[in-house]
Parts: C-alpha cells; structure tokens; sequence
C-alpha cells in the first residue's frame, strides 16, 4: 500500500537514511526541543474557551440544509444534537492527552480539601492511569483507557517505581484483586494473573477467562469488581448514546471466577464505570452516566443501588428516574423502573467510587461513597472534575453529600480528570488521574511529608 | 500494490539504523531535517502526492501526537510507521507533532466535483453531523483531525477501517459514529470531503 512513486523512492531512501541518524536512539534528540516542547497537558488543555472555538466558519457554502439534514440513523451517538446551534457545535469528547505529563507539572497545589486533609503524588508518568486496585503486599495494580498496557505501582525504601507487568492489551480498563490474583477487563475479554505480587519483575501473561462480550467500542471499556460473593461483576454499557440495545447490553452481569455461571443483576444500565458493595448491608451501588445531546442540564448522572438482582434502572426509557427519553420513552413510565438514590450532575460523569471504611480519616467518613466525577465534555460550562462524597443513613439511602476535592477544573478547562478512587491499607485513599497519567494520595492529620 | 517494497524498505531502514547508530556516529539534526523523510512521502508542503498516504497539512498538534503515540505504541499498525517511531522519546513525539502542525492546509483539488453528487454528499455531512466534531468548514481542532482536501482514496480506506474497527482509533468514537453507515454512503463522504471548498 505504501507505494512512494518510483522517483519520490530514492529521495525517501536518502532521507531516511539521512533522518536515520537522528532517530539514533541515544543521540541527537537533546539540542532544540527539549525546552521548546511544552509539558503534557498543554496541547489539549490550551485551545479557546467555550464560545467560539471552531475556526471561522468562512466557507459553509457546504450542505445546504436540505430535508437530508433532519434524520440521523438510528443508533447514532449525534442524536439530539441540535442543528445550527454554534453552543452546541462547540461541543465535543475531550480526550485526555497521550502522554502524561512530568511529576513537577502535576496540578496538585491547586486541589483543594477539606480542612486536615493532605494530598500529594503517589505516582506519575502512567499514560492515561486509570482504575486502581491495591493487591495484599500494597503493590498499586493500574489500568488505562487508551493505552494498552497495566501497570504495577510499587514502593520500596522510599523510592516509587512503575513496572509494566502487562502490555499489548486492548482498553485494559477494568481491574479486580482477589487472594493474590488480578483480574483485568479488556474491551470484550477478561483475563486473569495469578500470584501476580509474587515476582512484578516476572509476570505471567493473563489467561483468559471469559470472552462472551460484545465488541462494542461505545461504552465498551470497562469497570470490574469482585463481590462479597465472590463473584466478578462486569458491565456492559449500551453500544451508544442513546440507543435500544439487545439483551447482551445495558446490563451488569456476574460471573463466576472461572467464567461461568453469567447472571444479570441489573439492566436498564446506561454506562457504569464504578461500583462498590456497601459494607453495612452487602448492596451493590453504581454510578451511571446519564446521555448526552438532551440538553446542558439534563438529564443528571446518578448513583443507584440494587437491592433486588435483575432490577431494571430505565435506560433508554427513563433517565434520572423521573425524565422520559424524548425518542425512547414514550408508552414507558418512570415508575416501572428503579430509581437513583442520588442525582450526581448533568454530564458529570461519576466513574470509581469506593465506599470508605478505612480509619485514618474522620469518623463521618466511615462507610461514606467516594465518587470521582471525571467531569462533562456535552456541557458548555464544564461541571465535575471533582470527588464527591456521599453519606448513607441507615436505611442505606443518601441523606447527605458534599463535594470532597475540587480544583481540577480552571477557566472551563481540565489541569486534571479525576477517574477512580482506592482505599489503601492505611486508611488513606488514592485517586487516579488520567488526563495527566499520575495518581494522588490522600490522607488526613500530620501533613505527611511529600515527595514532591 | 505488492506489499514487498515497504517491506523492503522497512528491512533497509531497520539495518541502516543498525549501522548508523553505532556510537561514534553522534549527529544532532535539527527537527526539520530529521522530518524530511516523513515529508517524502507525506508531501513537502503539507499535501501528499502519494496513494493512500495522507496529507498532514493543517492538522492540530494533539491529533498527530496521539497518531504518532499510536504508531509508537504499535496500537495503530502500519508497519513503517511503526519503524519510524519505534525509538521515538516523548519529546521527539511532541516535537514532531509541533512541526508537523505548521504545515499549511491542503488546498481544494482543482476538480470541483460534480455538482449534483456534491450537493447530495454535503447534505449527507450535514445528516451525519460529521461537521459536529470536525467543524463547520472540516478543519478539526485538538485531538480531531483537518479533513478539508485529505485525499480521497485515503479518506475511503481510513472510513472503512474506521467502521470495520481494524483501525481502532484513540477513543473509538469514530466506530461508534460510522457503525450505521454504509459502504456507499462512504464513498460519497470522501468524493465531497476531498473536493471541498
């Protein structure tokens, strides 16, 4: 396929010869560029606000908006997008950047917390770090959206180093730990390392356990959890924004460690990127995000909780449990679906959450919700970027809530995007950022003397 | 067509690093100079000359340093690409990116299409929303490519990988987004793409 014409072949030949020297690994890269290119979060987080970020629009003598204009296909994740309007136009998914930025360009003086807590660098210079899991020796297990490696995040006599203990995965996502094994949620495959602590300079490669999922891209990379049943618990999000999905869709399923046993425990499910287990009565509770392209404020994000296995929570017919989809709801009633014990923001996007039962923090933390809330892209005032956290009564349900760590969200920009949150040994909590590949540590009391 | 001499190629490139990173043969090129085979075949000028190889001109610097993390990474696989960026730091990448960005659009293609074809597919872009993410007049911004006067046959080739999922894409938003449309209406994509103006 790459067929340089004939007479373009020598010149290719000589330049690559003459380049050649210069992708000389050790050498010629130091002159010029170091100080000239920026750090990484500069090439995404730069660009205009907001208003009018699309360059002049000087030539729409394109598409004249015939009657063509009016219908979408059906699945298409630009439904209800509307036409012409240049807020909505601006609008856009942020992808994070590819590369994560330096220990020293992490934005962790701006974040703030509440009084008495500390925060600083666990780690940094994971592209893209995503869900974390802590394995039984305190090894911190870390996956990624747009990579394809998962990383091993060890301390040792004071020094942090990050070992690659598995690559050439596609969206390695989702990880889950159990008794010295790590379970990891590719796009539609899961696979497991076991004794996975034992040697991180000699890991095995996963073996896979469970391959019956759909190979969506949409919604397709994934959370996972083990359960207090043992069981591995695996979303599967609709394969759009907005669309009627199949019976191998909108669901969190279970399965048995060794891939067998598949039973839904709840549909109607949007797209969950994290949940936990109440500690107090063994509940499941998730986050799901609501569609996009409704409005700015509409529908919320919520958290949900099941009390009942195979409970139906409305998507695409219902979403923030009491707002019928404009396309999908009607002859559908709210109430045949369960709703959200929470509302956690339009477009906020709530991924990791843990509930907290470490002891290091103060005690109305205990058994409270930790949300990362990666923050909206189909708003055209950024709101989340931030970890919320969510008090339970005894009934189980929210009664109250406030919002934990704030200060990733600058002038309607991201220095960060908050995605999951671990509980380590401790009693101090982890948070992954995967818009700058780095992960923070958050404790409370003696401000602990950073690294940084 | 013969998929022998890019092999070959990459073979040749391969041994010449081989040979020429020998320690001793310390060279410090400018990024420009390093850049001249890219631009051998992805066009001097930002505009390429070359079957199904794209023209870089106008694209954001986010855009082609995740292309470029792509090749590096081999999570986008097209083999000399692959070569190329192998030994690439992450400096180079974002140097790269950064020259690469300052090349000038592709201009529109002297042939102005035919006209009731163009005004079909442009009311196609308009249906697709297409113009939603890569803008009104097809430039793109940050992580989303200039499409404006790509070339046509790789504009097809990249829409069909995209729908196929053989080219996976950063986000995969694009498989989500070509998933109901067809073969034919991505011909047509490309014709209006590739002739606009």
């Amino acid at each position: 396929m790459i067929t340089c014409v004939t007479a373009r072949r020598s010149i290719l030949l000589a330049g690559t010869i003459a380049g050649l020297m210069l992708t000389c690994p050790a050498f010629a890269q130091q002159s010029q560029m170091a100080p000239a290119s920026p750090p990484a979060p500069a090439p995404m987080a730069a660009p205009s606000p907001a208003p009018a970020p699309m360059a002049a629009p000087a030539a729409p003598v394109a598409a004249p908006p015939g009657p063509a204009a009016a219908a979408l296909p059906p699945g298409s994740p630009l439904i209800g997008r509307p036409e012409g309007n240049t807020a909505a136009a601006a609008l856009a998914p942020v992808a994070a950047p590819p590369l994560p930025a330096a220990a020293d360009k992490l934005p962790t003086a701006k974040l703030k917390l509440p009084p008495g807590f500390n925060i600083e660098v666990y780690a940094s210079g994971i592209a893209n770090a995503r869900s974390l899991r802590v394995g039984d020796k305190g090894t911190v297990f870390v996956g990624t959206r747009f990579g394809n490696k998962v990383t091993a995040v060890v301390k040792k006599d004071g020094k942090t180093e990050n070992k690659v203990i598995a690559e050439g995965l596609y969206r390695p996502n989702g990880l889950a730990y159990l008794n010295g094994t790590l379970y990891i949620a590719e796009l539609s495959q899961i696979s497991k390392i076991e004794n996975v602590e034992a040697n991180l300079d000699k890991v095995n490669k996963p073996t896979v356990i469970y391959k019956d999922l759909p190979k969506d891209e949409a919604h397709g990379w994934k959370f996972i959890a083990i359960g207090p049943d043992k069981k591995l618990y695996i979303p599967v999000g609709q394969p759009g924004n907005n669309v009627l999905h199949d019976a191998d869709h909108g669901q969190i399923r279970r399965i048995n460690l060794d891939g067998t046993g598949r039973e839904n425990v709840a549909l109607g499910v949007r797209n969950t990127v994290g949940f936990d287990w109440n500690p107090l009565n063994k509940q499941l509770y998730f986050s799901d995000n609501g569609r996009d392209w409704m409005s700015e404020d509409a529908p919320e994000d919520k958290l949900n909780r099941i009390t009942k296995n195979g409970e139906d929570f409305g998507a695409p017919y219902c979403y923030q449990g009491n707002l019928p989809d404009p396309e999908f709801g009607w002859g559908h009633k709210c109430s045949d679906y369960t709703p959200p014990i929470a509302l956690t923001g339009p477009h906020s996007a709530g991924l990791g959450m843990r509930f907290y039962t470490g002891d290091m923090f103060p005690k109305k933390y205990k058994n409270a919700i930790f949300l990362a809330r990666h923050g909206s892209w189909n708003r055209t005032n950024k709101f989340g970027g931030d970890v919320v956290v969510y008090f339970l009564n005894k009934e189980g349900n929210v009664k109250s809530s406030e919002v934990f760590l704030t200060g990733f969200l600058e002038n309607n920009k991201y220095l960060g995007r908050p995605v999951d949150v671990q509980q380590m040994a401790d009693g101090s909590l982890l948070l992954s950022d995967d818009w700058n590949g780095a992960i923070y540590r958050i404790s409370y009391g003696k401000a602990h003397t950073a690294s940084r | 067509m013969t998929k022998s001499r890019p092999v070959q190629r990459v073979r040749l490139f391969a041994a010449a690093v081989f040979v020429l990173c020998v320690p001793g043969a310390l060279r410090a090129e400018t990024v420009s100079e390093r850049a001249a085979p890219c631009l051998a075949c992805h066009g001097e000028t930002g505009q390429s000359q070359t079957p199904e190889i794209p023209s870089l001109g106008g694209q954001p610097a986010p855009y082609l340093l995740i292309q470029l993390y792509l090749f590096r990474e081999k999570q986008r696989t097209i083999e000399i690409m692959n070569e190329m960026t192998k030994a690439f730091t992450d400096d180079d990448l974002r140097a790269f990116s950064d020259l690469v960005a300052k090349l000038p659009p592709p201009p529109p293609p002297a042939d102005i299409g035919d006209v009731a074809r163009m005004h079909a597919a442009g009311a196609l872009i308009t249906q697709l929303r297409c113009n939603s993410c890569h803008g009104l007049d097809l430039a793109g911004r940050e992580n989303i490519p200039h499409i404006a006067d790509q070339r046509e046959d790789y504009l097809v080739k990249t829409l069909r990988d995209y729908k196929s999922n053989t080219r996976h894409g950063y986000d995969g938003v694009m498989a989500e987004v070509l998933a109901p449309v067809t073969d034919a209406q991505i011909v047509e994509l490309a014709y209006y793409i590739s002739r606009f103006r």
